[in-house]
């Protein structure tokens, strides 16, 4: 349970979140036409004759998207209705050439699932806690207007104009910022491991309607406010953050929510009403007849079923279980499609899980941090990551080598076996060698051999940095330590 | 020899690929007389050059033995379907000037077919019409006329420049669409055929929409043989329109006959409405007999939700058409009206308000009512109710027999003018044709008879979802008997 309340003048209030996501859905073609979805494109670049609603064009489902839409419904464990159907949202808009929106209201194809996210202490989430997600429906995105263009007119681009999107509707189970902002991340991360969306915020490919009441903790539900089209985690909990407040100050001044669309500006983070209830469109929604039902065979859904990859959870169960991960490894590894990726290369590769887990959390992590770079742009392969952890688990480097050998690898993108060749950074076990420098040493110290002697022991420490400095690092320390307690005993 | 004008669709395509005469010749005597009928006003556009390079190629293609089904045979085209590179307006003001960039499905075929095109016809505006005085072009004017009366009368609607032109000999068929009886009231209008085919056989892909799921093409020509001619070269499969039939077309004309051995038909008590004709009742019955002649055995049956069908017709088509017309809002193509300082909603309203004619505007009203919230259930709910029911009508009376007869509309021609300050009545004229649209049946209208006036009577002959074959048949049985051969005098 989360413990988020606000403090009002009048004692405590209790804040209710649902969120509508809307996520493009990744496709070559949009929902029902053949038109590309490249993004950034030229303006009307990437339209059909059925997105700019010529005269007697006709919508066919794109089945990619419908496939996409119920892996992304399976991936949240929610029900696939095997019968779903069409609708059409009428209203008039320049960047809505149809003059209604395909979407479904009355029977979506997703129904009923749940996002887990997790506990986090410091956000104020105690426990993990299920989310419940009401529906996942298709719908049609709408175009763009440009009103920087011309000094009087508006142009429009209708590029966007069609593309899917997969609307994404929780139950109002929400109480905090964070636990909103833990589950757009969680689901980001689902879509992104589905593959059903590039979960790109700033691209727009995913966004929140935000609903928003609060109330006297355990009282029936408030009078909730949607903010619309809110376009980052952060801004998601912004808005929450400020329209919960607000809520609070007209409530408690004496006032009532009316229930109303507003919108969030990221500028001064705060919402203003963009329109209420009562002018609210009326979408005259019907089903739309150019389109019969859509009706999926169970082999459909099972294909999709069986082309879903491991996902976050269920992997990070088996890092800890089955690979002996530590947790907080296995939740930082899992939280990304893209570090889980990368880091099952390394373990293809052949490296040792904990040591390679170790490895990518600390070294590769702060390399990449200190870069500014994401783990794809990594400049490192996996598979040379795990060549160097392959050379210091044989004991070819040691642990101050590899740290050597892997600054030189993100300078130079060269494998670790050419750089240890090419620099003579290889570790030393030769006995000789290194039974030389040990009597030099105890020779230069006499003292402190003296010391160490007649009892004083951590002195091995200072023996052990004296043979490392003089080999220049490049002794395996496990070889020095043996050889320098049998000299000591002497 | 008779004038290659008088000819229908196989007695052309016949007698060219017999040599009798060229393309080019069939394709001159049509575009001149499409020339001399400009008093009928039947065509919005008239493509004299596309009926020649069609007519040309036929030759060329005749010559190198490359004939195709409808080689040397020129069509006028509804102009509701998108041709390519020539105006397409559904008869409005807001698509006046609107060329498309795509050909429709339909025509596209029969272009494949080697057909020509002599032009646009015209009809009611976006098809919401049944006399065809709603186009923004002018009103089609019938060639028929009661005898000694100048009076112009409708051709019918909403394909009245295909009846008109077809009754007047401008083309030999023509494509018609219909949604509540827009092929099927026409003809029966001007002494002609014609079938609208079971809902997905043809696609409406490049079709204006007006209603989606009433709207169906269909062939209009001067006998049955020539509908089953041309709607083999009309239906047919199409990936791009997902309410069309995956089903193979049928070669229908290859199986005309009018041998009705075995078959039953079914007589609708319901369809003998209050103050018909007695005319009409007497063709009806004489429609009877001429199927019983043909082998057919008579049923009476019962559709007993008839009575709701045009209510709930008049729910449906108008609630899709105030959708499928939002379209035309002056942002992307045809008509825009942006008066001084005007704002995106005035641009919409201005436009519309004046792209728009009276009926549309009527229609667009009625639906966006019926879809708003708080009569949704009420109207459209309802309305989807009774069209279940009125399916189920016809599913049950095939149980009894295999095809219907009916009038195809309770009254002759009439006078332009006569309906059309009262929408009702214009409506009751497709109470016989809406209740198959809403089913999705096929079913078509056959000249039978004339009326006392001496203008032409329809029989409305209706299937089994599919049966096509069975309407056609049955419409050759009637035409073999009726022996109609009325022309509407020249006078134009």
């Amino acid at each position: 349970m989360s413990n988020y309340r606000i403090q009002g003048a009048t004692g405590e209030w209790e804040v209710v979140i649902g969120l509508e996501v809307h996520a493009q859905v990744v496709s070559n073609s949009k929902l029902f036409s053949g038109a590309a979805t490249a993004f950034g494109a030229e303006p009307n670049t990437q339209v059909s004759l059925v997105d700019a609603a010529m005269p007697g064009m006709l919508p066919v489902p794109n089945m990619e998207c419908i496939r996409q839409a119920v892996r992304t419904g399976l991936a949240i464990n929610a029900e696939i209705n095997r019968w779903s159907r069409f609708d059409r949202k009428n209203y008039f808009y320049a960047d809505l050439p149809q003059g209604y929106q395909i979407s479904q209201l009355y029977h979506p194809l997703v129904g009923e699932g749940e996002i887990l996210i997790d506990a986090d202490e410091k956000a104020g989430i105690m426990e993990a806690k299920r989310i419940g997600v009401e529906r996942i429906h298709v719908e049609q995105d709408a175009g763009k207007l440009m009103h920087d263009q011309h000094p009087t007119m508006s142009y429009v681009d209708l590029n966007r104009c069609g593309v899917a999107l997969m609307e994404i509707v929780s139950r109002p189970d929400m109480r905090s910022p964070a636990e909103a902002g833990a589950y757009v991340r969680k689901l980001r991360a689902l879509l992104r491991y589905v593959g059903s969306c590039d979960g790109n915020m700033e691209e727009g490919s995913m966004r929140a309607d935000v609903n928003v009441s609060v109330r006297r903790p355990g009282e029936e539900f408030g009078t909730r406010t949607e903010t619309k089209n809110v376009n980052s985690v952060r801004f998601v909990m912004a808005t929450i953050e400020h329209e919960a407040n607000r809520q609070v100050d007209v409530l408690e001044a004496g006032g009532k929510i009316v229930q109303e669309t507003r919108l969030f500006d990221p500028d001064s983070g705060t919402t203003r009403s963009m329109r209420s209830k009562e002018d609210a469109h009326d979408y005259r929604y019907f089903p739309d007849p150019d389109l019969l039902p859509l009706e999926l065979t169970e082999e459909f859904v099972e294909a999709c079923r069986f082309s879903l990859p491991e996902l976050p959870d269920a992997k990070r169960a088996r890092y800890v279980e089955l690979l002996g991960i530590s947790q907080y490894n296995a939740d930082v590894l899992t939280a990304e499609v893209e570090t889980a990726r990368w880091f099952e290369k390394v373990l293809d590769a052949g490296a040792e899980a904990k040591q390679a887990a170790n490895w990518v959390m600390s070294d590769l992590f702060g390399a990449l941090n200190r870069l500014g770079k994401t783990i794809i742009e990594s400049p490192v392969s996996p598979e040379q990551a795990a060549e160097l952890l392959a050379l210091v688990a044989d004991g070819t480097l040691s642990g101050t080598l590899s740290k050597q050998v892997f600054e030189i690898m993100l300078e130079t993108g060269d494998h670790p076996g050419k750089i240890v060749e090419e620099r003579g950074l290889k570790q030393t076990s030769d006995t000789g060698a290194i039974e030389a420098v040990i009597a030099e040493i105890l020779a230069k110290n006499p003292g402190q051999l003296e010391q160490y002697r007649s009892g004083k022991e951590a002195l091995f420490g200072f023996f052990v940095g004296q043979t490392m400095k003089a080999m220049a690092g490049k002794a395996n320390p496990q070889v020095v330590n043996e050889l320098l307690k049998k000299a000591l005993a002497n | 020899m008779t004038h290659i004008t008088d000819l229908g669709v196989a007695a052309i395509r016949d007698g060219f690929r017999a040599g009798h005469f060229s393309a080019r010749e069939v394709a001159d005597a049509f575009n001149a007389n499409v020339a001399a009928a400009g008093a009928l006003n039947a065509f919005i556009v008239e493509t004299p050059d596309h009926a020649i390079a069609a007519a040309e190629q036929a030759d060329r293609d005749r010559a190198e033995g490359n004939l195709k089904p409808l080689s040397g045979v020129p069509i006028g085209m509804k102009d509701l379907f998108a041709t390519k590179g020539v105006q397409t307006t559904a008869a409005s003001h807001i698509l006046e000037g609107f060329t498309p960039q795509y050909e429709s499905t339909v025509s596209a075929k029969l272009w494949g077919a080697g057909a020509g095109m002599l032009g646009k016809l015209n009809l009611d505006q976006f098809a919401m019409g049944s006399s065809n005085e709603t186009s923004y072009f002018g009103n089609v004017i019938s060639p028929w006329r009661r005898p000694g009366d100048s009076a112009p009368l409708a051709p019918g609607g909403s394909s009245g420049g295909s009846s008109a032109a077809i009754a007047a000999r401008l083309c030999p068929a023509a494509t018609g669409t219909d949604t509540g009886g827009s092929i099927r009231q026409p003809a029966a209008f001007t002494g002609i055929s014609g079938i609208k085919p079971t809902y997905g056989r043809c696609s409406r892909w490049g079709i204006v929409a007006f209603a989606s799921s009433l709207d169906q093409a269909g062939p209009m020509a001067n006998d049955v043989r020539d509908c089953a001619i041309m709607l083999e070269n009309m239906a047919g499969f199409d990936p791009k329109d997902s309410t069309s039939l995956d089903l193979a077309v049928p070669n229908w004309e290859a199986l005309l006959s009018g041998d009705l051995t075995g078959k039953k038909i079914g007589i609708p008590k319901e369809y003998r409405v209050d103050g018909m004709p007695a005319e009409i009742d007497a063709l009806w019955e004489q429609g009877i007999q001429w199927l019983k002649d043909a082998g057919a055995e008579i049923v009476n049956v019962s559709l007993p939700h008839t009575k709701y069908a045009l209510a709930a017709y008049y729910i449906v088509a108008p609630a899709e058409a105030s959708s499928n017309l939002a379209r035309y809002d002056g942002v992307r193509y045809g008509l825009r009206e942006l008066p001084d300082g005007a704002g995106l909603q005035d641009m919409y309203a201005a436009t519309r308000a004046a792209g728009f004619g009276a009926e549309v505007k009527r229609r667009i009203m009625i639906g966006t009512y019926v879809l708003s919230a708080g009569f949704y259930d009420a109207y459209y709910t309802q309305a989807q109710k009774v069209r279940t029911l009125i399916a189920r009508d016809f599913d049950l009376a095939f149980q009894q027999c295999d095809l219907l007869l009916t009038p195809t509309a309770p009254s002759a021609a009439f006078a332009l003018g006569e309906k059309s300050a009262d929408p009702l009545a214009m409506y009751l004229n497709d109470v016989f044709t809406v209740p198959t649209s809403l089913a999705g049946l096929p079913a078509m209208s056959v000249p039978a008879g004339l009326d006392a006036q001496g203008l032409p009577l329809g029989l409305q002959i209706i299937g089994r979802a599919l049966d096509e074959q069975g309407v056609l048949n049955a419409g050759l049985a009637i035409e073999e008997r009726a022996g109609f051969t009325a022309r509407a005098g020249k006078w134009w």
